[in-house]
């Protein structure tokens, strides 16, 4: 099954890889030559940074000097007490959970508003120009930094903000609620506020590519709107929901920005227990963590890529 | 299906897609007005006074925050990010239509660097460069003991750090534009006579430009609002999504909020001057 999937994802990627130019065989050494830079790049500041954090995972470190080694020892440190303590969670399991917790919600409600805007845009909206303007109107906000629309919502959600006053106001409660910022609640709110377009985008594409003959088809062979979402747009849309949760649960696994400015830097996560072994110098134990965390994400995509197809099957 | 009533489905998305909307401004729209608040302002509503005040504050460097050192980094890095992004991306996309050997690799590898988390890049690349620095303090000898510092710095390492993260989307951009492309215009330079470099500057690059540009806006402020691959590789300096990640700890005045506005504007305004461009490009190109 994975083999249908991985050919799949091949064919589709191999589609996307422009067809036209050169006939076959003509001038390959000058690709070489122009994909050359490209490859310089990917290769120093990318495959080689990845290869040195696998190889210091295994070095040992002091407070103020990395040696090189051969120890699992780093490796032992992230999983200490984690069988012998069961039932209770160690740290790096509980962190684990948390981040993961995060991810599922923050992906079901990406998917529902990302699924829905979509829709609404590639189906509702009728003419090309307005499909145009309402983009730019979502993309607008994204061209400015992450950290601006994440202190944005601290005039909303704090304390004096305006949903307490709001609330307040309205009589509905009498003291302000202290879990609208630096809580749970505020950075899922921010995560989806940051990456639902990362979403809509993909779906919107895939939807786009849906001939209307077969939703027409459909509801002329007497499909109620919902039987036609479920049987026609939705599988049709699959490349698109798969890219996009990719996109959003990645981004969500390795986030220590968000959660630790949203949380007010009470909030465990992976990417931030990373960071702060950095901080304190500890490379090789960051290492290690980002070997595992690496791993947590391809399990998590290839775990997506699996779900989707089991759907499929059913 | 076009032209009939609208069904009911569409007023309950036109609501949803409404309040999505709202939720995306809702929160910079607050910023933004609270940052023309008079001089004795708070954080929330309601505005006291209004006034430019806090941009006063911010232009002198007399408030708690340095921000013009930032700034101007920040720019340059963008600048130079958003350059080698459109030359890079444009070589590499014409090296994929004339399928070199190793070009799904080099596809996969793209698709990956989008994928691994910000985190595990930037702390690769930290190491990578630690090591590079052991390396020349071990190989320099004395010079290196007195003079040599480290290699990490805005234009090196986290030049590179940026480049992993804008490469992709200019290639799959490239892709898109390839794939649209029409070549029997470069047979006809061809079969008239031109060279291949004649071919590519006078026909394959004139066609292309309005896009390239598409590229430029991506490389520009993909680079421009990068902050978590560049946490750990910028060396002693810092940018400006750093600087302003850090002041969200410590300061507790407007100024932060005129500060946004100012970034949010600086970028609103290269991206406008950008797509205008574009759009003149294709305009006259339509008019000849």
């Amino acid at each position: 099954m994975t083999d249908t999937i991985d050919t799949g994802a091949r064919r589709s990627i191999r589609r996307a890889i422009p067809r036209l130019g050169l006939r076959r065989g003509q001038g390959a050494g000058e690709g070489l030559l122009l994909a050359l830079p490209m490859w310089l790049v990917f290769a120093l500041f990318f495959l080689l940074p990845l290869a040195v954090t696998l190889v210091v995972s295994f070095w040992e470190f002091t407070q103020y000097s990395i040696e090189p080694a051969f120890i699992l020892r780093n490796y032992a440190d992230l999983f200490d007490g984690c069988i012998d303590g069961l039932p209770y969670l160690c740290t790096t399991l509980k962190t684990y959970l948390s981040t993961l917790k995060f991810c599922f919600l923050v992906w079901a409600v990406t998917l529902v508003i990302g699924f829905s805007v979509a829709y609404f845009l590639a189906f509702h909206v009728r003419s090309l120009p307005m499909q145009v303007t309402c983009f730019l109107i979502c993309t607008i906000p994204f061209w400015t930094s992450i950290v601006i629309r994440m202190i944005a919502w601290i005039p909303l959600l704090g304390r004096n903000g305006l949903v307490n006053q709001a609330l307040m106001g309205m009589g509905v409660t009498d003291q302000p609620l202290e879990w609208l910022l630096y809580s749970d609640f505020s950075v899922i709110l921010a995560l989806v506020h940051l990456y639902t377009l990362f979403m809509v985008v993909p779906i919107f594409n895939s939807m786009m590519r849906i001939d209307p003959a077969l939703i027409e088809a459909a509801r002329d062979s007497g499909a109620s709107g919902r039987q036609t979402l479920t049987n026609v747009v939705i599988p049709l849309a699959r490349p698109g929901i798969l890219i996009g949760s990719i996109f959003v649960v990645t981004i969500v696994m390795g986030d220590f920005l968000t959660i630790g400015i949203m949380g007010g830097q009470q909030i465990a996560s992976v990417g931030k227990t990373i960071q702060t072994e950095i901080q304190y110098l500890q490379f090789p134990l960051a290492a290690a963590n980002a070997v595992l965390l690496l791993i947590a994400v391809m399990l998590a995509i290839s775990a997506l890529l699996r779900m989707v197809d089991i759907r499929k099957e059913l | 299906m076009k032209d009939g009533p609208r069904p009911r489905s569409f007023y309950a998305l036109a609501a949803v897609f409404a309040l999505f909307v709202a939720f995306l401004w809702g929160p910079m729209v607050a910023i933004v007005a609270l940052s023309f608040q008079g001089p004795d302002g708070g954080l929330v509503f309601p505005m006291r006074g209004v006034s430019l005040h806090w941009f006063a504050v911010l232009w002198s460097n007399e408030g708690s925050v340095d921000i013009s050192g930032a700034f101007w980094r920040s720019f340059r890095l963008a600048l130079v990010v958003m350059v080698l992004t459109v030359v890079i991306s444009v070589m590499a996309g014409l090296a994929f239509r004339r399928r070199f050997p190793g070009a799904m690799v080099l596809l996969y590898i793209a698709i990956a660097s989008l994928i691994v988390p910000s985190i595990v890049v930037s702390l690769g690349i930290g190491l990578e460069f630690r090591l590079f620095d052991g390396l020349v303090q071990s190989l320099g000898g004395d010079w290196a003991q007195r003079n040599f510092v480290t290699l990490l710095g805005t234009f090196t390492s986290g030049l590179g750090a940026h480049l992993t993260w804008t490469l992709p989307f200019g290639l799959l951009i490239m892709f898109a534009v390839f794939n649209r492309f029409d070549p029997s215009y470069e047979e006809a330079a061809r079969d008239l006579g031109a060279s291949r470099w004649q071919t590519f500057v006078h026909v394959t690059l004139p066609i292309i430009a309005p896009f390239l540009i598409g590229v430029a806006v991506f490389g520009f402020t993909l680079s421009w609002d990068e902050l978590a691959r560049s946490s750990q590789v910028m060396g002693s300096t810092n940018t400006l999504p750093m600087q302003l990640a850090a002041l969200t700890t410590t300061v507790t005045t407007p100024e932060i909020y005129a500060l946004a506005t100012l970034t949010t504007g600086a970028s609103l305004l290269l991206v406008g001057v950008l797509l205008t461009c574009a759009f003149v490009l294709r305009r006259r190109r339509s008019a000849g």
